[in-house]
């Protein structure tokens, strides 16, 4: 990034907080990026000549005599199908000790696609998980979270989704991962022989947490190339958001701005949605789908971040550890694709929407029985068979370590109302009784 | 002279200028940066400094880099061809844009320039006119659309020549206009307006005094909005706002509907440019697009522009409005408008109200909510603009700023409910929260006694109490176990099950259930509480559990069933036969 000729260099810092500098430096441009001692920084404000620059690696011994040299350009990355396989860090260098990608030089965070040129997203994306494709099918084009709690196994969730989703290519936007699990999604990706579908933009917690901001972008200006140019289906893997957003309140806090709900920036609607509408199925072919991860506090989903996450994405997948079946599940209460009901029954087998309807119906009296159970209320013959059916629902179809296709997920439900429950009792249709009911 | 200006700083969209002249609050100007134009809006004037909020993104913007200012405020272009049409939130038409990418600065035209309408005069030569009088028409679809004086003509004015019938374009001298001080205007079709000033050219605004259709049970039934009024609805993600909305866009009895799509996802817009030009208009039997217009400012749209996408929805309602027409505004949602006034107030650096959001948050919502409503024309027809808007309240807790502004500025309140929507339990409006003040107007009251039956309301309330009581008993035995509690207990529970099984839940995706006529709607009611009034002899709570499950069957059944077919009646006929068995 460094060496053009007509650069200005500024010696006199007038302020320094922990994540900005300012200097007097009449000309420069909003969004651009300068270097600071060897660190790159963003232009984030002007007033009259004074510049706020955001110092992606912090400012940490900092002096006021620092260099300042402004590039004239905002962050770009090289694109080129050369990216494939790589390990970048948040600025786009390479850390896998190969070669610097060469290519054509993009802005990153680019503009939004024209809501009117989109199609309507209809391709199922299939992950083997019946917690999801069963109950909350993905379809290309879509962008949804994992809502789960630090302790779930979300990581190791998505590396299973991506590796099985019947993508083009994947592309993981790593912010505040730890070196363990970075080093996991890496070990994953080689074991499976996908590297050479894989891209990656790692800032881990040894990073300074500014960096993070550039990853979102930076993944999916990669991305819309291979969507855009390529005609490729794209998954963009986005882990944790949470910690993006954190680092976007350090930044609004440091620029002195009044924050809003939980100490988050007034803006933090716009710039999550910036992001994750780049999510979207092309006229002619390609799209980029979005999953992402959000971790909770104690499930809450009322703080600001999953708050402000669940109105941007087409729903929302909810990890938590079941107690009857000892296995992590796709909650089938909370969870939700909304964008579910454009595939089932029409690229799905017919079946489908009932068999989803009436196992969640049935696991449903399943709580119902429980809680009367809980409350020392007498059992009747159905409120035991529905527990009975939970266990198993849990153990062969919600547990995210299942792995069945679609058919398989749908003759395994039908297997279960068999066993456990009358015809009647299911309120299944009666054309898809007659078709598909297994046992007596 | 123009004023002209050089950008003094710059803070996200939020741009300082200082300026060589004169400028007024909410004038355009444009900042000319790497050979775009930006469009952007005063917001503040401090001395020679004007803060202007940026419609696109402000990236590569330097201080220096020059401003002109137009004298003008944002603006829209009024004329044929504003239905079906779909735009962003400045009115440019999205569909004329080149490339799959918006790109900055590419400004296009609202109305097509080139297209001919059929014009017919209503007016003669020598008539006396002011604004907003009728001209002529043209046929927008199968739409009468009025051609207008226009609403920027103050004083009275005599139509000296007038256009023959024939084809013209927007931009055609259709008429001239002799002022009294002797000087003369012509006429296009065509004409501009300020977004932010509300159209008042008509005689008077009455009292709403009669309801609007929109087919869903739940609203129609329970608190019908107002033809004229104002409703909004706030829900958590994920409670079926968007999918209400849509619902009621399907179906609302309205000859123009505007959708504002304010800050909300993309793919939502996209299912109304698939489905909309599909599906037909249950009223006229045309296809839904033709009296659509979408707004578009999707949530990864400039975030100024969302403000301008509400008004200038607004506006275009009021224009279709003064032709004397039925309009419905449905905004999705407010609360986007609301965050992008928070992050421009931030900017500027304003002490904020609650939650951050700008102090006189509450009096711009109310502001906008009054500009709908039902108005006598100068020629005494009447034309309408009810206005829908949802509300996304942080957390889902409705004790935040937006919803309690909305709350004192709208009228009918359509609260959607977490625990309603987890139970499928859709729409998932409350029955109990839910209010709509209209049914406290005499006007309306008398309205409904001769629209649908006399003592229509008490019906209501009826059905309202029977939903409050059966949330008790459900309390009730929830408590002291089924055991626990007497048989009226049970049944009271189920009497307000049922309701809300065949009343307050419609299927949005049936193509039968999901609409639901005023005269369906009655005889659904009448129905159900014939059902209430009934007694039983169930021998116990068991029994009676099934008893009513059966009924609830049979009703969903006919509510699937085409009204008054073959079909519908036999469901009825087993629905007696079922009551004989539990009859008392």
């Amino acid at each position: 990034m460094a060496g053009k000729l007509y650069q200005k260099t500024y010696t006199q810092l007038g302020a320094i907080t922990k994540a900005t500098v300012v200097l007097n430096a009449p000309g420069a441009s909003n969004d651009e990026l300068a270097v600071v001692q060897n660190r790159l920084a963003q232009v984030v404000k002007t007033k009259g000549d004074a510049v706020t620059l955001q110092v992606f690696a912090g400012t940490e011994h900092i002096p006021t005599d620092a260099e300042v040299t402004f590039l004239g350009e905002p962050p770009t990355i090289k694109v080129s199908d050369a990216l494939a396989g790589r390990f970048f860090d948040a600025y786009g260098h390479a850390i896998d000790g190969g070669p610097e990608v060469e290519g054509e030089v993009r802005q990153i965070g680019g503009p939004s696609v024209n809501p009117y040129k989109r199609k309507q997203p209809s391709e199922i994306i299939p992950t083997g998980i019946a917690g999801i494709d069963l109950n909350n099918t993905l379809v290309s084009g879509q962008k949804i979270p994992f809502f789960a709690d630090p302790d779930q196994p979300y990581n190791n969730v998505m590396a299973q989704v991506a590796l099985r989703a019947d993508v083009d290519k994947i592309i993981l936007g790593g912010m505040g991962l730890t070196n363990d699990d970075y080093l996991y999604f890496r070990h994953e990706f080689e074991n499976a022989g996908a590297l050479d579908k894989i891209i990656c933009f790692i800032n881990t917690t040894e990073q300074p947490p500014v960096e993070r901001l550039l990853i979102p972008d930076m993944a999916l200006t990669a991305a819309e190339y291979f969507a855009v140019e390529k005609n490729e289906k794209v998954l963009v893997l986005l882990t944790d958001m949470t910690l993006y957003a954190d680092a976007l309140s350090i930044v609004s806090n440091r620029m002195d701005q009044i924050p809003s709900k939980d100490s988050m920036p007034g803006s933090l609607y716009s710039d999550l949605a910036k992001i994750y509408e780049k999510a979207v199925q092309l006229p002619d072919g390609g799209s980029i789908t979005i999953i992402a991860v959000t971790t909770l506090n104690d499930g809450d989903i009322t703080h600001a971040i999953p708050d402000n996450t669940g109105y941007i994405t087409e729903g929302q997948l909810f990890l938590r550890a079941d107690a009857d079946s000892g296995k992590v599940i796709v909650d089938p209460f909370r969870s939700l694709s909304r964008l579910k009901q454009l595939v089932q029954g029409k690229k799905t087998r017919e079946d489908h929407s009932q068999v989803m309807n009436a196992s969640v119906r049935l696991y449903a009296d399943a709580q119902n029985a429980k809680t009367k159970m809980e409350n020392g209320f007498d059992l009747s013959d159905y409120d035991l068979r529905c527990l009975d059916y939970a266990k198993a629902y849990a153990t062969e179809l919600l547990a995210v370590d299942v792995n069945l296709g679609l058919d398989e997920m749908l003759d395994t439900a039908w297997t279960l109302f068999g066993k456990y429950f009358t015809k009647a009792e299911t309120g299944i249709k009666q054309n898809l009784i007659d078709k598909y009911w297994r046992g007596n | 002279m123009t004023t002209k200006g050089k950008v003094t700083g710059i803070v996200s969209n939020l741009v300082t200028v200082l300026c060589d002249g004169p400028v007024s609050q909410n004038e355009i100007c444009y900042i000319a940066t790497g050979g775009t134009r930006l469009m952007a809006e005063v917001i503040k004037v401090n001395g020679a400094n004007a803060s202007v909020q940026v419609f696109e993104s402000t990236r590569g913007v330097k201080n220096g880099d020059e401003v002109e200012f137009t004298q003008k405020m944002l603006e829209v272009s009024l004329g044929p061809g504003l239905l079906s049409s779909c735009y962003d939130g400045l009115q440019n038409d999205l569909t004329t844009m080149t490339g799959v990418f918006l790109k900055r600065g590419e400004y296009t035209a609202a109305l097509d320039a080139n297209k001919k309408w059929a014009f017919t005069p209503i007016a003669k030569e020598g008539d006396t006119v002011s604004a907003a009088d009728w001209l002529g028409e043209v046929k927008e679809g199968w739409l009468p659309h009025k051609i207008m004086v226009p609403f920027s003509f103050e004083g009275t004015y005599t139509v000296k020549t007038l256009a023959a019938e024939g084809e013209y374009t927007i931009n055609d001298t259709i008429a001239t206009l002799l002022a009294q001080d002797g000087t003369e205007h012509t006429v296009t079709m065509s004409q501009k307006w300020p977004v932010k000033v509300a159209i008042k050219c008509y005689k008077e605004k009455p009292r709403p005094e009669r309801i609007m259709e929109t087919g869903v049970r739940v609203i129609d039934t329970l608190n019908p909005i107002a033809e004229g009024g104002t409703g909004f609805i706030p829900g958590p993600f994920g409670c079926g706002k968007t999918v209400l909305q849509h619902a009621i866009a399907k179906q609302g009895d309205a000859d123009v509907i505007v959708m504002a799509a304010c800050g909300e996802r993309a793919n939502e817009v996209v299912e109304i440019f698939t489905e909309f030009p599909e599906l037909i208009d249950p009223h006229t039997g045309r296809h839904l697009m033709e009296r659509t217009t979408i707004i578009c400012n999707t949530s990864n749209m400039p975030v100024a522009a969302r403000e301008a996408s509400v008004y200038t929805a607004m506006t275009i309602c009021e224009y279709y409005r003064a032709m004397g027409l039925k309009v419905l505004l449905l905004a999705d949602s407010t609360s986007r408008w609301a965050q992008a006034l928070r992050e421009m107030s931030n900017r500027m650096e304003e002490l904020p109200g609650a939650d951050a959001f700008p102090v006189d948050l509450s009096s711009i919502i109310s502001n906008f909510y009054a500009r709908s409503g039902m108005v006598i024309l100068n020629n005494g027809a009447r034309g309408s603009v009810t206005f829908i808007g949802t509300v996304s309240p942080a957390g889902g807790n409705l004790k935040e700023p937006v919803t309690e502004s909305t709350k004192k500025a709208a009228r009918c309140f359509y609260a959607l409910e977490q625990n309603r929507a987890d139970k499928k339990r859709y729409p998932a409006v409350n029955p109990i929260d839910s209010y709509s003040k209209y049914l406290e107007y005499p006007e309306i009251v008398e309205y409904l006694d001769n629209a649908i039956e006399q003592g229509w309301v008490e019906k209501v309330n009826k059905a309202k109490n029977i939903i409050r009581k059966g949330k008790d008993a459900a309390d009730q035995i929830n408590i002291l176990g089924d055991d626990g509690v007497p048989m009226s207990y049970h049944e009271m529970f189920w009497k307000s099950e049922l309701l809300d099984f065949v009343i307050l839940q419609q299927d949005a995706f049936d193509a039968i259930d999901s609409l639901c006529p005023l005269g369906r709607q009655k005889y659904m009611l009448g129905k159900v509480l014939d059902l209430c009034d009934r007694k039983y002899s169930f021998d116990d709570y068991e029994q009676c559990g099934k008893g009513f499950k059966e009924m609830i069957n049979i009703l969903r059944q006919m509510n699937y069933s085409e009204f008054q077919s073959q079909q519908f009646k036999n469901y009825e006929t087993e629905l007696e036969k079922l009551l004989e068995q539990y009859g008392r």
